[in-house]
């Protein structure tokens, strides 16, 4: 069963073209990478699949139904996304990752768990008084990324999460993510083959807005069916 | 004449320190004015500011060029067209507000209302246009992700409040030409000033001035040390 489904998906800002005739599908529990160079279209796809954008063409189906004004809050309150720039409140990184919670109206004593819990697992329960925007660029992915994991959503989309962080940063925080595969759903942008190898079960390569190829991650990159999959693959330029 | 001025200020402090009652009365009713035009326009400005800020709608750019341009409007001519309003041969002269307290909040908060939009919507457009998007992701609904915007937009919003407060004490033609200078009435700083210096009454002026600027002073420091503190 697929939790979400897109159909012919268009995208077009001022004319231009971001996503065109995008077809995908992402099983329950399964962890898919959308792979390609910076400005494919990886975040604006992110972005109608969490319900903040919507495509100019095309269908998107969320556990079978119509995502459309009516559904977008409850996919809302079923997925969270994680952006690519580190966005915190101006606040302190307790009540930054509480948020959420808050706004679903956990009581105080679960959100106080919950919180614990989660910045425990995240090796940042040290800073939890401390003002979020005070904290290093690993430090603050890391609270970024607890924000989403404490609300346990059906969906996690996760807008290159180690694109600005050192190597022992980004070691880290895919530890947390293959800590968390298959207990919920991940939809992974990177720009990075190797992580999207490394972290994934499906892949699907988009350049400059389309779908080149998709299939299971080994697959892919043992044996890459499109010219250009081999290319990219290969560290060529496909622009 | 430096040292009439010396004299000036060191007889304005004795005045102040005095406790005089008419000093009293005045700055009092001068706050009490510019406080209710400030929480008036804060009434319709806020909500306002936020609207310009995040809503995209066809002629956003000409709304906030209006405000912007409206920021320079002279008082004299504001006071001039409310005068207008509200005089007994006026549309609005059935209301009786001409030469009264009421009047010159209105006047006031009309003033400054300018000055409240373009500064919140200048506060919130300042703010990370993704703090919206992760409110929502987050699972907060539209007015939500709206306040949390607000929240992040809090400091140059609270800075608006005050500015707009400032600009309301410290003007003169709306208060003149719609309060009258009524003493005991409708006086407040800022007439009270223009009258005494041309009098020739200098030290109340000057006291009159030292307490106005006072009072913006320990307004703005109070805010800024709330600010601090929160931070």
């Amino acid at each position: 069963m697929n939790l979400v489904k897109l159909e012919n998906i268009w995208k077009i800002y001022d004319g231009i073209t971001a996503l065109e005739d995008i077809s995908l599908e992402i099983r329950h529990g399964e962890t898919f990478a959308t792979m390609g160079p910076s400005g494919s279209g990886k975040t604006t796809l992110l972005k109608i699949m969490a319900a903040l954008d919507e495509a100019t063409k095309g269908v998107v189906y969320y556990d079978g139904g119509k995502v459309d004004k009516n559904l977008r809050d409850y996919v809302r309150s079923k997925s969270t996304m994680v952006f690519q720039k580190t966005v915190l409140f101006n606040t302190t990184v307790y009540k930054n990752v509480a948020y959420g919670l808050k706004i679903r109206h956990y009581s105080g004593s679960d959100i106080k768990r919950r919180v614990k819990e989660t910045l425990s697992l995240m090796n940042i329960e040290r800073y939890e008084e401390k003002p979020a925007k005070k904290l290093s660029g690993g430090e603050q992915q890391r609270v970024s990324l607890a924000r989403a994991l404490v609300l346990e959503p059906e969906l996690l989309l996760l807008d290159e999460p180690t694109a600005n962080l050192d190597l022992a940063n980004a070691t880290k925080i895919e530890e947390i993510i293959k800590s968390i595969k298959g207990e919920t759903t991940i939809v992974l942008a990177t720009h990075n083959l190797f992580q999207a190898r490394r972290l994934s079960d499906r892949i699907a390569l988009i350049i400059n807005g389309s779908v080149v190829e998709q299939g299971p991650s080994e697959e892919l990159f043992r044996n890459p069916r499109n010219e250009k999959t081999k290319d990219f693959i290969n560290g060529k330029t496909v622009f | 004449m430096v040292w009439e001025i010396v004299e000036g200020i060191i007889s304005a402090f004795r005045l102040i320190a005095s406790g005089d009652p008419t000093v009293l009365g005045i700055t009092l009713r001068s706050i009490q004015i510019s406080g209710l035009a400030t929480i008036l326009a804060a009434m319709w400005s806020l909500p306002l500011g936020l609207i310009i800020s995040l809503k995209m709608f066809t002629g956003k750019r000409v709304v906030k060029g209006v405000f912007n341009a409206a920021l320079g409007v002279p008082t004299v001519a504001l006071g001039l067209f409310l005068y207008l309003l509200l005089s007994r041969a006026g549309p609005f002269g059935i209301f009786e507000l001409m030469f009264s307290t009421t009047a010159i909040t209105i006047g006031q908060s009309i003033l400054i209302t300018p000055i409240m939009v373009s500064f919140t919507t200048s506060a919130m457009e300042s703010v990370d246009p993704e703090i919206k998007d992760l409110a929502e992701t987050l699972g907060a609904s539209e007015a939500q992700a709206s306040m949390s915007v607000f929240k992040e937009a809090l400091g140059g919003v609270v800075l608006a409040v005050i500015a707009s407060f400032n600009r309301a004490i410290s003007e003169l033609g709306v208060a003149l030409m719609l309060g009258g200078n009524i003493r005991g009435l409708t006086r407040v700083l800022t007439t009270t000033i223009a009258l005494e210096t041309t009098r020739g009454e200098i030290v109340l002026g000057i006291a009159m001035t030292i307490i106005l600027v006072m009072v913006v002073f320990a307004l703005s420091l109070t805010v800024n040390l709330l600010q601090k503190g929160r931070a």
